[in-house]
């Protein structure tokens, strides 16, 4: 028995959607017996004509308003194949139910009422379905007996939905006439239209696409569900997202990164021998680590990201727009942690489904913003792993949205786990940091400027080096360009290598730190976290984290270096602030305001903070 | 190649395990019909041959002897943490219901009474959307409140593998790990396992019940179908409702929709 196709039933409200899949399940002799008088009776008691919708809009509701409110799912067994049609409300005040009903299904029938045309809100759920990852379509131009079954006006409905649809990249498998009303072309084409040469809308859903097959070579993803503990013995429960799992298999634990071996599958009434992409599996590790629920197991040769931060193209259901600041809860495989929105990227404008400059996702809208979360969270791009790249966002424990992941602008934090190494041991220096502020009278820091390029952190980071200089201090400035050419001449400008090149900047200025200079570090350092784990490097030491700080387009106006230029003619990739993001410091230990303040101002104002802060 | 019954099992499982991480205490209703012992399976499944949580049977003592002796034998094989909850006479149901709806409101009253005794947080139950079309309106957990009340406008929305599990004060969670069955997959599942099922689904006399409710508002229906190949081969062409032996749900166009919505099944 082959799997019967889920395919999505959408559209706008009234468009005749539920009463299409009535007639089509009266065409195919489905519906029980006595089920058509009922129906002819509930009709009747509304004073209505046979309302086919009645065969699956049951609640009282429903009938008495002649409108879907909320999902179900019918098995139509057509001659070629098993269907499952999943009949969603199109009203705009219900996409929470159409999400219900058609996240998990690949295909979807649209159905478009040919008086009306594609407006808004079909085009709206088509963008909504494509999201949700429904990439097959087949279209309905509904209500052909109003139109007298003319080709002509068939035919220009087909080209509107059609240029439509093409806007969102997916595949139109048919777009076929149809009448609920008088039965037409569901199962036969009707004597009207003659014309008509395409498929029947059975058979234009009898050919869709199978849903692809599952890549069983695909790196392990299994999200720990629960922990079983029976006496001493602890069993991993979880369901596998990709990939196959044996005994034996060597695993890697999210986010902490330990290792561990699989010892033995269980099952009842017999333990598998292995187990596959969508299997429910219990297992029994050979190393006393100890996981919950919430933690990733992983492939180690392929694992997943780790990233507290990412962009996502969302879908939005809250009552309020979804805006910079709000706190929600992110939820991706069994993991919940807290998230706020770090920034709206675009919202999709509905009418030419294209991005659009917003400040905020509306309600039942769609968007691209950037996530930050609290801890690091074990992730991967959607179009990597679509079943460990896809969440929901909840609010008080509603789920009030969801969407894709796309972590590529963002380093893997997995990398900079630090190794530990048992055959290290530090040595102690027999000069105290005492005794060397004693003979130079100031402290050892670390100066960290971040900012824009053409901010003038550079500029700021020589004026404060001479000025400290002229004053008998010892310090000295790690500019970006200057150390690329050397310490760092390996790295590219990936997420990957920007976050390496701050490592190493933060482990040479915590080293000059220590030999007692003021260390000044003039470095986009785009990344929060880099930032972060810059001060960590410092540990002990004195570290002021200084924001030079200056709108985009300002920087954009100086461009000292001509890369802005180059970034906008797509000539550089990854460039801050044009294709790469930047992250305002959220609690920086000075701001320099280089767009409002002159240059002589900006340089006396970091020199009085850092004599204040490191004299001795 | 993985068929559609491993894919539904996988998906009921799923639920399951989750149902029992997030709701605690949790319990299931038995009615000891095809459905509620496919979910039993399930669950010794679930978790390595065990059922981690009580069973309970809604008691009208109206239940056929049949299904109180299939009771009995399986309390004992399958180790099961039983709970009888009688149910409240008929003279305590809504007396706007009509009468055999009002029979069925009794284990509306049983289940409340229950959770409020052992504060169960969630309970799962067999129903499947394919046996009537209010329930094919439910969502996998469906919160309800204090009085057992389902808010039919107001379901959560529910998409990939993430569930609802929190119910306003007081309330409860329903849990639904065969919704999305059809009475055929029951049949072929029961087939395939070989779980045992209660002798009065199997022809005798020219009649069978094809859905188990009590004794009182449950009939028999037309047929030969003595195994359970031949019940499958009944279902594949029949065109029979399967609960047209279920009096409660022919009485109005609106009793099942009532009822579900003060909280039964």
């Amino acid at each position: 028995m082959s799997l019967p196709l889920a395919v999505c039933l959408a559209g706008h409200v009234d468009h005749g959607k539920s009463s299409l899949l009535g007639r089509l399940l009266h065409e195919l002799d489905l519906l029980p017996e006595g089920k058509v008088a009922r129906l002819e009776a509930a009709s009747a008691s509304r004073g209505v004509p046979l309302e086919w919708s009645f065969a699956l809009d049951a609640l009282q509701l429903e009938r008495d308003q002649a409108v879907t409110l909320d999902t179900t799912r019918v098995h139509v067994r057509a001659p070629r194949r098993d269907l499952i049609v999943i009949d969603c409300p199109g009203h705009r005040e219900l996409v929470r139910n159409l999400v219900t009903g058609a996240a998990g299904t690949t295909a979807a029938l649209l159905v478009v009422d040919g008086q009306l045309g594609a407006e808004a809100q079909t085009r709206a759920h088509a963008a909504l379905l494509r999201l949700l990852g429904i990439r097959d379509f087949v279209v309905a131009v509904n209500k052909m007996d109003a139109l007298d079954w003319n080709e002509a006006r068939f035919a220009a409905r087909r080209d509107e939905i059609a240029a439509a649809l093409a806007l969102l990249g997916v595949a139109v498998h048919a777009i076929v006439p149809t009448s609920a009303q008088d039965g037409g072309n569901i199962v036969v084409a009707p004597p009207a239209a003659a014309w008509w040469q395409g498929p029947t809308l059975v058979g234009a859903l009898e050919t869709l696409p199978e849903e692809p097959a599952v890549n069983a070579d695909a790196p392990l993803r299994l999200p720990v569900q629960d922990v079983y503990r029976s006496g001493t013995r602890r069993v991993v429960a979880g369901r596998i997202a990709q990939g196959t799992l044996k005994p034996g298999a060597e695993l890697m634990v999210l986010p902490s990164g330990e290792r561990v071996h699989v010892a033995t599958l269980e099952g009842w009434p017999q333990p598998p021998q292995s187990a596959a992409a969508g299997d429910n599996v219990a297992l029994t590790f050979a190393e006393p680590v100890i996981v919950e629920r919430g933690d990733l197991l992983c492939s180690p040769v392929a694992p997943a990201r780790l990233t507290p931060v990412f962009d996502a193209d969302v879908f939005w259901l809250g009552h309020e727009p979804l805006a910079v600041g709000g706190r929600l809860e992110l939820r991706i495989g069994t993991r919940a942690v807290a998230v706020r929105v770090a920034a709206v990227v675009h919202a999709l404008d509905v009418d030419r489904l294209a991005p659009a400059v917003a400040r905020a996702i509306a309600t039942n809208g769609l968007g691209r913003v950037t996530l930050r979360c609290d801890v690091p969270v074990a992730l991967d791009d959607a179009t990597e792993c679509f079943e460990t790249g896809r969440f929901v966002l909840a609010d008080a424990g509603v789920v009030v949205g969801g969407g894709l992941v796309d972590a590529s602008r963002y380093p893997d934090q997995r990398r900079a786990l630090k190794p530990a190494n048992r055959n290290v041991v530090a040595v102690d220096h027999h000069i105290s940091a005492v005794e060397r502020g004693a003979r130079s009278g100031h402290v050892g820091a670390i100066v960290w400027l971040t900012g824009l390029s053409g901010a003038g952190k550079s500029t700021l980071a020589m004026a404060l080096e001479r000025a400290l200089f002229d004053r008998g201090w010892n310090a000295y400035t790690i500019d970006g360009d200057n150390v690329r050419r050397g310490l760092n001449a390996d790295l590219g400008f990936s997420p990957q290598d920007r976050q390496e090149n701050i490592r190493r900047v933060g482990e040479v200025a915590a080293l000059f730190a220590d030999a007692g200079l003021v260390c000044i570090t003039a470095f986009i350092s785009p990344f929060d976290d880099d930032r972060a784990r810059a001060r960590a490097t410092a540990g002990h030491r004195h570290f002021f984290e200084v924001y030079v700080k200056s709108e985009l387009a300002t920087c954009e106006a100086r461009d000292p270096k001509g890369l802005y230029g180059k970034a906008r003619r797509g000539e550089i990739k990854g460039f801050t602030g044009i294709d790469s993001p930047y992250e305002e410091p959220s609690a920086p230990d000075l701001v320099i305001d280089t767009q409002h303040a002159d240059e002589s101002a900006c340089i006396a104002q970091l020199v009085s903070f850092v004599a204040e802060r490191c004299g001795a | 190649m993985p068929d559609h019954l491993h894919h539904l099992e996988q998906h009921s499982i799923h639920l399951i395990r989750e149902a029992y991480a997030r709701l605690k205490p949790l319990a299931m209703l038995w009615s000891l019909g095809k459905d509620s012992n496919t979910m039993l399976w399930l669950t010794r499944k679930a978790f390595q041959g065990r059922v981690p949580f009580p069973v309970i049977l809604l008691d009208t003592g109206n239940e056929f002897a049949e299904v109180y002796a299939f009771r009995d034998r399986y309390i004992n094989e399958w180790s099961l943490d039983y709970i009888n909850a009688p149910c409240p006479p008929v003279e305590a149901t809504d007396p706007g219901l009509p009468p055999n709806a009002r029979a069925a409101a009794r284990k509306t009253l049983g289940l409340k009474q229950l959770i409020a005794e052992r504060g169960f947080a969630g309970i799962l139950l067999g129903i499947r959307r394919d046996e009537q079309a209010i329930r094919a309106k439910e969502r996998g957990m469906s919160p309800r409140d204090a009085q057992g009340s389902w808010h039919v406008r107001e379901q959560p929305t529910e998409l990939w593998g993430h569930y609802t599990s929190m119910a306003p004060e007081g309330g409860h969670v329903r849990v639904h790990p065969l919704l999305e069955w059809t009475e055929l997959d029951i049949w072929r599942y029961v087939e395939r396992e070989a779980i045992p099922v209660c002798e009065l689904y199997y022809a005798r006399n020219g009649k069978r019940y094809r859905s188990l409710g009590e004794a009182d508002i449950t009939f028999p229906v037309p047929s030969d179908a003595a195994t359970i190949a031949e019940i499958i081969a009944e279902l594949e062409t029949t065109k029979s409702e399967e609960r047209a032996g279920r009096a409660m749900d022919h009485e109005r166009e609106d009793a099942f929709e009532r009822l579900r919505a003060a909280g039964y099944m």
